[in-house]
């Protein structure tokens, strides 16, 4: 049998302030850091100093930060779709994919289209922003017509897109001059993204990263379709009263959300890698920590910029510590798993508070 | 009996208070029940009544106050505690499994001492001695969704009783039953009273309280204003004492200047969300300047019919004219630009957007219009302006129009969907349980604003199942039962024993016009 003790009291939170969420989220951070910390000790090495030299590495040197910078763009890029999507409550697990389908599409483009130069990019912006918009309307419109699980279709689509591109890099896109290895041939210059001097941030992504978060604000707050979002996503039985179809607002929501997740494709492929190459290599689960990211920033698009950001510098960590500690890069994601269990966990403090004592306060 | 000093007492309850945010839900409230008593709790909706039950059965802890069961102080800090103080309470929705059967439901959540496996042989004993010795028949192994409502209430006392609850608390136990299954519970209540055992019963219906109460205690915003022994009060009394001031029982209502026929429903089917019949050819006729009323036990098809109606359930056959439109071909957006307002059964879960403000809920439909949206963005400054109107006209009691609708009363609720709903002269209106849930101020403001709707010459279909306030305000009513019309009456001629039995589906008026 259960009791509560009399001196524990719980309830209802009305309406938490931002400033309470903000500072929740930063507890759960920080005991999300507290716990790694003890992984760094159980492999002999003081979390103090991992956590110094992560912090060295991602800010310390201008190498680091813009390093952390790389990081962060794809999250940001496909973090902020993903806000939209969340908002109209479709759960796109599926970002991977999408980033991937992206990744096809620019490469196919860059390599075997034979456009001008100066049309080479945009084009592959476009190709790659239309596929992985495709590639998430198909469970869009499952879920809207069929109500199958947005979950499931979305992450299982996640494998059909990493073997279409082990079929595409071994197969009929294999490159001629990569002497057997599982690459397809190198990207004509006028494919590669412009750089900021002597660093590895592809700029065009940055920018549309950036420009994504302050449009998106806008739309969801101040216009009719960002209306119609929010109140799909906040009850939809509402919306079905007010004539709001869900249909048209999901699979918009994810013509948004899975086509900046490939346009994030073109900045990995395009940006850094110039080819195709093993999905594992271009994709580094960006899709997956996205979903973090977009959680942590509430699903507000701005406070993504902040949070992809932070999640550019755990995994500009994992760099770090797999360098100058010799930990396997995989740390990253016990990182990542613990921030997003402590995250979900501190969503009971945003709307319910505890109370300690008896309370016998009169007023 | 009760003044006597020597009954003993069952609950004491001494200074409660509760507060939520923005309301003192108890405000010290204290209440002496004796044993062996029923006790009526008499009050209108948000007066406390089911917070301070909720209190004793363990729901919520008040902030203040003592609580003494049989002249001891103690502490209830969860329902199981209640029950282990042998206190029962039936709640006004019931909380049973309806794809397990009534046996499963009594033990689920006891432990028996049987090991991991589920044994009912004695489970069956005990309910055969319960039914026996109060008259509570209800077959055992008969799964919940099966059994009518009534019945599934007696399963809700059997579950209560199986715990060897001795005080039993019921919380608006009539408000789901036809006449003839609220006299049954009435001998069942009675049975259990000369039994020994002492209830308490939630109630705001004056009549109930006349008819089944040893002692009442009244309650009015969060306070207790009084106790009295019932057959030394009357109905005029308890009603002054409910509302706080003389009541008056009617509502001012004009003849009704009938306008064209507006809308014309004939043979119309449709299906419940589990697939089953829920309208089973329904016709009828509405004209505009005219209330029609929908009388009937909840479950009936009201529900689907209104959603229906409004677009947002498919009809499987039949049609609704509305003028030049088959209403069961539109989308619930087309209707709504026909000029058709819906007020819906669940105001809140349905009919706004609790985490959104009240300026953003009041534009739910309009959004589009060129009022409140240029080039697609959205116009805060018409929509703000719109609000600051419907506030002041309907009274809406809101701190700003940027709070969001979930922390607004029940009542202000309502008067935000009526004043969205109303705020373009609709031509029919469809309100269902437009005052289920609402305080005397509030029901009668909605009553005022739907016959104005009426007198400016809007056909109006109201769904109700609080018979006084069918009667009340509409010019005809329509009994509906399994989704079938049984009969259609002028209010005004309407035999209240015959309109009772339509509702029980008993008898069925011989020509509909």
């Amino acid at each position: 049998m259960i009791k509560t003790p009399a001196w524990i009291q719980i309830e209802r939170r009305p309406s938490p302030s931002g400033w309470t969420v903000f500072a929740i989220s930063v507890v759960a951070i920080l005991l999300a850091l507290i716990v790694a910390g003890l992984f760094f000790q159980f492999y002999g090495v003081s979390a103090l100093r991992a956590y110094g030299d992560i912090i060295k590495g991602a800010f310390g040197s201008r190498l680091g930060l813009t390093e952390t910078v790389r990081r962060m763009i794809p999250l940001l890029v496909i973090g902020v779709g993903l806000t939209v999507a969340f908002r109209a409550l479709f759960w796109n697990i599926g970002a991977e994919g999408q980033l991937l389908m992206g990744a096809v599409v620019a490469s196919g483009i860059a390599l075997f289209s034979g456009l001008p130069d100066p049309l080479l990019i945009p084009a592959m912006f476009l190709g790659a922003f239309a596929a992985g918009a495709l590639w998430g309307i198909g469970p869009a419109i499952l879920k809207a017509k069929l109500g199958i699980n947005d979950v499931i279709t979305t992450l299982m689509l996640n494998y059909v897109a990493i073997y279409v591109v082990h079929w595409l890099i071994l197969g009929p896109w294999k490159g001629p001059t990569m002497r057997g290895f599982p690459y397809t041939d190198k990207f004509p210059t006028a494919a590669f993204l412009p750089m900021l001097g002597g660093t590895r941030i592809h700029l065009p992504t940055l920018a549309i990263g950036l420009a994504g978060a302050l449009v998106l604000y806008f739309v969801v707050k101040k216009t009719r379709v960002g209306f119609e979002i929010r109140v799909v996503g906040e009850n939809p039985d509402a919306a079905k009263y007010a004539g709001i179809s869900q249909t048209k607002i999901t699979v918009l929501a994810m013509v948004i959300s899975g086509g900046l997740a490939g346009v994030a494709g073109v900045g990995e492929v395009a940006g850094v890698h110039h080819m195709l190459l093993n999905p594992s290599s271009i994709a580094l689960s960006y899709g997956y920590t996205a979903i973090i990211v977009a959680w942590l920033a509430r699903r507000n698009p701005l406070a993504v910029i902040l949070t992809s950001f932070l999640f550019g510098v755990i995994m500009r960590g994992g760099d770090v510590i797999k360098i100058s500690l010799g930990l396997p890069f995989q740390l990253v994601n016990v990182f990542n798993g613990l921030i997003l269990f402590f995250l979900i966990g501190s969503e009971v403090l945003i709307r319910y508070r505890i109370r300690f004592g008896t309370v016998k306060e009169t007023s | 009996m009760a003044s006597k000093e020597s009954v003993p007492l069952a609950v004491q309850l001494s200074g409660i208070v509760k507060r939520f945010p923005g309301v003192v839900a108890n405000d010290g409230v204290s209440l002496i029940v004796a044993r062996g008593e029923i006790h009526c709790l008499l009050g209108e909706n948000g007066a406390g009544k089911t917070t301070l039950m909720r209190i004793l059965y363990g729901l919520y802890q008040p902030d203040d106050g003592e609580i003494f069961l049989h002249g001891k102080p103690i502490r209830i800090p969860s329902p199981r505690a209640a029950l282990d103080h042998r206190i029962g309470m039936v709640h006004q929705h019931f909380h049973l499994v309806p794809t397990l059967s009534v046996e499963e439901n009594i033990v689920l959540g006891l432990s028996e001492g049987t090991g991991p496996f589920l044994r009912f042989k004695k489970t069956r004993q005990k309910l055969r001695r319960l039914a026996d010795e109060y008259g509570l028949d209800v077959d055992p192994t008969a799964k919940i969704w099966q059994l009518t409502v009534g019945q599934q209430q007696r399963v809700e006392i059997l579950k209560a009783l199986y715990r060897d609850a001795d005080i039993l608390i019921m919380d608006e136990p009539t408000s789901v039953l036809t006449p003839q299954e609220v006299d049954a519970l009435f001998g069942t209540l009675r049975t259990l009273v000369e039994a020994g055992l002492t209830i308490i019963f939630i109630t705001h219906k004056l009549d109930e309280v006349m008819e089944i109460s040893n002692r009442v205690t009244v309650l009015r915003k969060g306070k207790a204003v009084a106790t009295v022994n019932t057959d030394e009060s009357s109905k005029a009394e308890l009603a002054r004492l409910m509302v706080g001031r003389e009541v008056v029982f009617r509502v001012e209502k004009k003849p009704p200047q009938l306008g064209e026929k507006i809308l014309h429903v004939e043979d119309l089917h449709a299906l419940n969300d589990r697939g089953l019949p829920a309208l089973r050819g329904m016709s009828f006729d509405l004209s505009g300047g005219e209330i029609l009323g929908v009388a009937g036990v909840s479950g009936n098809g009201q529900h689907e019919l209104s959603e229906v109606l409004t677009g947002l359930r498919k009809a499987t056959k039949g049609k609704a004219i509305l003028g030049a439109h088959d209403l069961t071909q539109c989308s619930a957006r087309t209707i709504a630009d026909l000029g058709v307002a819906h007020v819906p059964t669940e105001r809140i879960r349905v009919g706004t957007v609790p985490s959104m403000s009240v300026r953003e809920n009041l534009i739910l439909k309009s959004y589009r219009s060129r009022e409140f949206c240029k080039w697609s963005i959205l116009d805060e400054r018409a929509a703000h302006e719109n609000a600051c109107r419907a506030i002041k006209e309907y009274e809406i009691s809101a701190p700003h129009d940027g709070t969001p609708v979930g922390n607004l009363s029940g009542g202000n609720i309502q008067r935000l969907v009526l004043a969205r709903e109303l705020s373009g002269s609709p031509k029919f209106v469809v309100a269902a349980h437009p005052t289920y849930g609402l305080d005397v101020g509030a029901t009668e403001q909605v009553r005022v604003v739907l016959l104005a709707q009426r007198d400016r010459g809007a056909g109006i279909l109201l769904i109700s199942e609080d018979l006084d306030e069918v009667f009340q305000i509409s010019d005809r009513v329509l009994v509906i039962y399994e989704g079938q019309v049984m009969g259609i009456v002028r209010a005004e001629e309407a035999n209240l024993e015959e309109i009772g039995l339509m509702m029980a589906g008993s008898y069925r008026q011989a020509v509909a016009e």
